[in-house]
């Protein structure tokens, strides 16, 4: 670790944190209903929408009617999406003829990007089509991102009202979402992307002869403004199959620090919205606490094992850290960061291979994905995850005062316990079950680069990544092929859906509660105290269970290359 | 708060207790009962599991200790489980049995419509019948004294032996089956039929017959339950894992990792927590007809406190002569004191008392005075003597007013009678002939040591409110003086009714206690309504518990006795759950040791061999719930401090200690096992 190094983490921590509170504000104003700055432009936009779409902008929604809207929104891009890429061959804007997405993989990817994975089991240049990657896939940039805060608010309105059955209504938070938030964000930061020389056309591809006289197929296209979303919406799909680390798609430093600060950006700025809206700040904060310690946890984890090197590459006499898979214009420190960052939230960008990673720098995103990304967290996700385990260990602590428990002045009670355990339970079986299912599956080891524990954890991550809504892919594993594509498109969509509905069944029966009154004898939700108790609940019931998979990972590997092995 | 414990002297350990509890602890592993209890009942499957393992083992020849000791343990860990709930069962079945006695059946003197008395067989009586209790007879049943008084040994249910006194009409009316008459005689109306007593509810509850899971227990085991699906999970994944990694875990080691994650410290503490907080109520000498109602007394957010018994000490007592001027304060001392010699009120005698210590001024000889007293009246509001030509009279500042006519009253008696208004006591007009002499300060003295009561009671975030009938003034005195948070002064039922009713839109929980036949409704609505023993049968039905002694103050025990049992099973959760950590690095190297050696680093315990460690943690796992039985039954003690502090101290104690605990006992019995060559 250097000095410069991390100046580096500090410096992306500052402008987050600085940014948490204008975020959050801009964000509770918004979704209160509030004008904002934009109104002005945006308001008659809005109500134009609602009277062409038919929608009472003041109406309200019951949760199982919100949890609905929801379902029905997805699997309308789900379906859209999958025909468009069956029948990309037959649309416009193909100039390099790319033939039609085979079932499995459009089935495979229309679930990714519905799900904000944006798992990507093809090559982007190869693959898509200019129009696929326009309306199959960017769409769902904007709207899988919209979903996820729209689910948020509906979360923090389970705690922010008292005694009333709706949620506020989906249409209505998707729509401000996509006009006011990701609309004008993405077209901020893509103009800021293409100033540092990221390409935005649709022209052909370009064919160079390089200094040795070969000829090399320069892929571009509308990258800046895909990009934009893809960080800001935590979807992480790439333009390229190199992801953030192809030179285009992330030209400089500058553009690097930017992309980082745009993945967590709204799902901090979230933290704040949900401390506004409860009327009290802190709560907010807390949550941000919590999240920040587990997340800097990470960093100096996969920063020290990183900067630390390969003991059996340095006996060769060669210094330094560990550079595999590595961009020189990044480094050490802006590649372990990104990786953590990328799988704190969902987002799933990489800009180095985590594969090449030490056994415990990879671990670390690894396990950020097993806690279900909740350290900042996919835009919504992050929060409503984290708001989950807050259930819970309000739960398990909080009887320690004396009290039933209570959050916020809501009763948590068996109805709340009961779904938070649905919720929490899809993970850890999407996780390790498709992982034991791949193992068991004739043929499935096939697709493995690597045997031993690098291999397990290459399958590991894969679905690990899918059923976390990540997309970040270990490298290493060829996951193209029907068992893969069919087992981890089920992955993510159970990832996502099951996780989704019980929790709102969690924030329908909360807001309906009515809010106790704080006083001494309640739970302080706010402290220093209750963020060690949040983290250690999310380390213990969110993160234990992995114990022996990630032992017989990336644990048994570190240990094993200690000893001069390697796999 | 201090709660005291056991005041009736039956140890935990008694010795007969124990034995039964260990026959039911076997009895209890009847998988049909403990299906009630989801983790302790996977445990019991996994153990049948594990024995034919064991038993297969066995027959094939093989090496067979290692699964027999492993299933002998996860036997242990059932057995220590039930044997929690049947040694917190056991304390109520032996105060049960001691009940039982008491309801031996009587003869009944029954009275039918002509007034002819039969006797009948007390189980035959029925709702409505009136019989004839006299001297030396048990009351056959419940019910209300519609004729007579009588002074009755209640000590069969509450335990004291003094003997208190029943009688028509009022609020000391209702007699309970099974107590004895020890003085004059009562007729009785029978309001409840056998086996539906009180002294029947008694038993069903001290036994736990009707036990039923309590919201948050409910809420609790579906947590249980969800953490043991996760390991389900996790355990059940690692075999295809193993068989990856060319190695293969066998199922008795996969077993004894499922059960020590799963959290059977809670699971088999769960009931007996909840057991033991009822159980430490009735040794308060509190009944709680539910679970359900002990849970609600810890959440409790306002207590509604009677001022008189409470908080004063129920007498009002004189504290002070204030003569009108050209009155002289011996003369008017001398004049009140003369009337109350007759008067047998407390106060009455207060004053006598205040009247010879202040001013030295002995009792006069009534005889020779030849006088005669005027009693109080509700009509009149007050009493006096008449001797002679001279006629005095005490009372009601009003009335006294009233009898001397339109006159202008003297500004010193104004100024007198609101002072002492303000200063939340009772004024008490003395006239003589017509002629103002002064007034008697009448002071309501409050109970030592309450104000410090309700501070502690301020900083668990409890609300008190002061009820009373007095008027604004006086009660806002009364309630600066006490330190009470707010007071409902002028009180009746209507509007009792509607400040609970207030607090509970303000999504308050509400604590109060009653007696009388107009608390009823009011004790109904409240979250926790305790109704005095003494109290009417109206009431009785009313509350949700049941203060034996009748002693109002008790409220305050009653929420630290619920609080005390949320953390007691908030305590034992956490650390069941911490506990974990510990787990993880005992038995998964020891899983791996065949395939990956290199697991080795994460044995930080440095337990002897695979096998020990394994056998260590099951053993742990098994011992730890003995060895917190006793904290079970006594619960986590509770300080009246704030929340903050409370969760720091549990948290240091129960998360950090649960998280380390492990790793030191599980190493100790490593090296046990490793001495005794277990393993």
């Amino acid at each position: 670790m250097t000095q410069n190094g991390l100046f580096q983490i500090a410096l992306f921590c500052a402008v987050v944190l600085l940014l948490v509170r204008p975020m959050g504000g801009y964000m509770a104003r918004l979704f209160a209903g509030e004008k904002v700055f934009l109104s002005p432009v945006l308001a008659p936009v809005e109500r134009v929408l609602y009277r062409a779409a038919g929608i009472d902008g003041k109406a309200e929604q019951h949760w199982l009617a919100y949890a609905a809207s929801m379902l029905l929104f997805n699997l309308l891009g789900l379906l859209i999406t999958y025909m468009v890429l069956r029948f990309q061959d037959v649309l416009p804007l193909n100039p390099q003829n790319l033939p039609a997405v085979p079932a499995d993989l459009a089935f495979n990817t229309a679930i990714s990007f519905t799900t904000n994975t944006n798992w990507q089991a093809y090559g982007g240049e190869t693959t898509m089509s200019y129009f696929s990657q326009m309306v199959g896939l960017a769409v769902h940039n904007f709207t899988s991102a919209a979903t996820g805060i729209a689910l948020a608010l509906a979360f923090i309105r389970a705690f922010s009202r008292a005694s009333v059955a709706s949620l506020g209504c989906f249409w209505v938070d998707l729509t401000r979402c996509l006009l006011y938030v990701l609309l004008p964000l993405s077209l901020v930061l893509a103009l800021v992307l293409v100033w540092q020389g990221m390409p935005q056309n649709l022209d052909p591809y370009v064919t160079a002869t390089t200094v040795e006289g070969a000829q090399q197929t320069i892929a571009q296209g509308p990258v800046a403004s895909q990009v934009a979303i893809k960080m800001l919406g935590t979807n992480g799909g790439g333009f390229f199959n190199a992801n953030a680390a192809h030179p285009y798609e992330n030209p400089t430093p500058l553009s690097n620090l930017l992309q980082m600060v745009a993945i967590f950006v709204i799902g901090a700025g979230l933290t704040n919205t949900f401390g506004r809206m409860v009327k009290d700040e802190r709560q907010g904060w807390a949550i941000m606490a919590a999240m920040g310690v587990i997340f800097l946890a990470g960093v100096f984890i996969a920063y020290g094992a990183e900067a630390g090197g390969n003991p059996l590459i340095q006996a060769l006499g060669v210094e330094g850290g560990n550079m595999e898979g590595k961009e020189v214009r990044f480094g050490i420190v802006n590649s372990a960061l990104f990786a953590t960052i990328t799988t704190a939230a969902s987002c799933g960008a990489v800009n180095a291979m985590h594969s090449s990673f030490m056994p415990l720098g990879g671990l670390v995103p690894l396990l950020n994905m097993q806690l279900g990304e909740i350290v900042v967290g996919g835009v919504g996700a992050g929060l409503y995850g984290m708001l989950l385990f807050v259930v819970l260990a309000v739960f398990i602590a909080g009887q320690m005062v004396g009290r039933t428990p209570e959050y916020l002045g809501k009763k948590i009670e068996s109805r709340e316990v009961r779904l938070t355990f649905l919720a929490l339970l899809v993970l850890p079986l999407a996780m390790l079950g498709f992982t034991a299912l791949a193992l068991l599956w004739p043929d499935a080891l096939k697709s493995l680069a690597n045997a031993g524990p690098h291999g397990f954890s290459e399958v590991l991550y894969a679905y690990t990544s899918g059923a976390a809504n990540n997309g970040s892919a270990f490298a290493g594993l060829s996951a193209n092929t029907p068992f893969y594509n069919v087992t981890i498109g089920i992955a993510m969509l159970i990832g996502r859906f099951l996780m989704i509905v019980p929790m709102l069944g969690v924030a329908g029966g909360l807001a309906a509660k009515k809010r106790l009154p704080p006083s001494a004898g309640s739970f302080p939700t706010h402290t220093p105290l209750f963020v060690g108790l949040l983290i250690g609940v999310v380390l213990i019931v969110g993160g234990l269970e992995f114990m022996p998979a990630l032992a017989l990972g990336p644990v048994v590997e570190h240990f094993a290359l200690a000893a001069g092995q390697m796999f | 708060m201090s709660i005291t414990p056991d005041t009736r002297g039956r140890s935990m350990l008694d010795g007969a207790i124990l034995g039964r509890a260990l026959l039911d602890a076997v009895i209890k592993l009847d998988p049909r009962s403990l299906i009630r209890n989801p983790v302790i009942f996977v445990v019991e499957v996994v153990s049948v599991l594990v024995t034919a393992i064991f038993i297969r083992d066995l027959l094939a020849g093989g090496a067979a200790g290692f699964s027999g000791q492993i299933a002998a343990w996860l036997w242990f860990t059932v057995l220590f489980a039930n044997f929690a709930e049947a040694v917190a069962e056991g304390r109520g079945k032996a105060q049960a049995a001691s009940l039982r006695k008491s309801r031996s059946e009587t003869i009944a003197k029954r009275i039918d419509e002509s007034g002819h008395v039969e006797a009948v067989p007390g189980t035959r009586l029925r709702a409505g019948d009136v019989v004839l209790v006299e001297m030396g007879d048990v009351i056959p049943s419940d019910g209300e004294v519609i004729e007579g008084i009588a002074s009755v040994d209640e000590s069969a249910i509450t335990g004291e032996s003094a003997p208190v006194i029943r009688e028509s009409g009022g609020d000391r009316s209702a007699v309970t089956g099974g107590t004895r008459v020890l003085s004059d005689q009562i007729k009785v109306r029978i309001t409840a039929a056998a086996g539906s007593t009180f002294l029947d509810r008694m038993i069903a509850l001290v036994e736990g017959a009707k036990r039923q899971k309590t919201p948050n227990e409910i809420a609790l085991s579906i947590l249980l339950s969800g953490l043991t699906l996760i390991f389900v999970i996790a355990t059940v994944t690692i075999q295809p894992f193993a068989l990856y990694a060319g190695g293969s875990v066998s199922v008795v080691l996969l077993a004894a990792l499922f059960i020590t994650l799963i959290p059977t410290t809670i699971g088999g503490l769960l009931s007996a927590i909840g057991i033991a907080g009822m159980d430490r109520l009735i040794r308060f000498n509190v009944l709680a007809t539910s679970g359900r109602a002990v849970e609600a007394a810890g959440d409790v957010d306002t207590l509604l406190l009677d001022k008189t018994g409470t908080i004063t000490l129920g007498n009002r007592v004189a504290s002070e002569f204030v003569a009108m001027p050209g009155v002289d304060l011996y003369d008017l001392a001398g004049a009140a004191q003369l009337a109350s010699l007759r008067d047998e009120t407390p106060e009455g005698r207060s004053i006598v008392v205040l009247a010879k210590e202040k001013y030295g001024i002995r009792a006069h000889e009534m005889g020779e005075l030849n006088a005669r007293f005027v009693p109080f009246t509700a009509q009149t509001r007050m009493s006096g003597v008449d001797h002679g030509e001279v006629s005095i009279r005490k009372g009601a500042v009003e009335a006294i007013l009233k009898l001397v006519g339109t006159g202008p009253v003297p500004k010193e008696w104004t100024e007198a009678v609101e002072r002492i208004a303000r200063a939340g006591g009772t004024p008490l007009g003395v006239a003589r002939n017509g002629k103002l002499l002064g007034v008697v300060y009448l002071k309501d003295v409050v109970k030592g040591g309450i104000r410090e009561r309700f501070a502690e009671l301020r900083a668990m975030g409890i609300r008190t409110v002061m009820i009373t009938g007095d008027n604004p003034l006086t009660a806002a005195a009364i309630a600066a003086e006490a330190g009470v948070d707010d007071f409902l002064a002028e009180a009746s039922p209507e509007n009792k009714l509607a400040l609970i009713r207030k607090e509970q839109g303000e999504g308050r929980l509400v604590a109060m206690c009653g007696d009388g036949t107009n608390d009823a409704p009011a004790l109904a609505q409240a979250d926790v309504g305790v109704a005095m023993n003494t109290g009417t049968q109206a009431a009785r039905e009313a509350g949700n518990m049941v203060d034996l002694d009748s002693d109002p103050t008790k409220l305050i025990e009653i929420v630290g006795i619920g609080k005390q049992m949320l953390m007691t099973r908030g305590s034992l959760t956490t650390f069941s759950i911490a506990n974990d950590v510990a787990k993880y690095f005992a038995i998964i190297p020891a899983m791996f040791a065949a395939t990956y050696p290199q697991l080795g680093a994460l044995n930080i315990m440095n337990l002897a061999t695979p096998e020990s460690a394994v056998l260590s943690a099951i053993i742990f796992n098994a011992l730890i719930i003995v060895a917190l039985i006793p904290l079970a039954l006594r619960g986590v003690r509770y300080r009246a401090v704030g929340a903050a502090s409370l969760l720091r101290r549990n948290l240091a104690i129960y998360g950090l200690g649960g998280v380390v605990l492990p790793f030191a006992g599980i190493k100790a019995i490593d090296l046990l096992v490793a001495a005794l060559g277990l393993a």
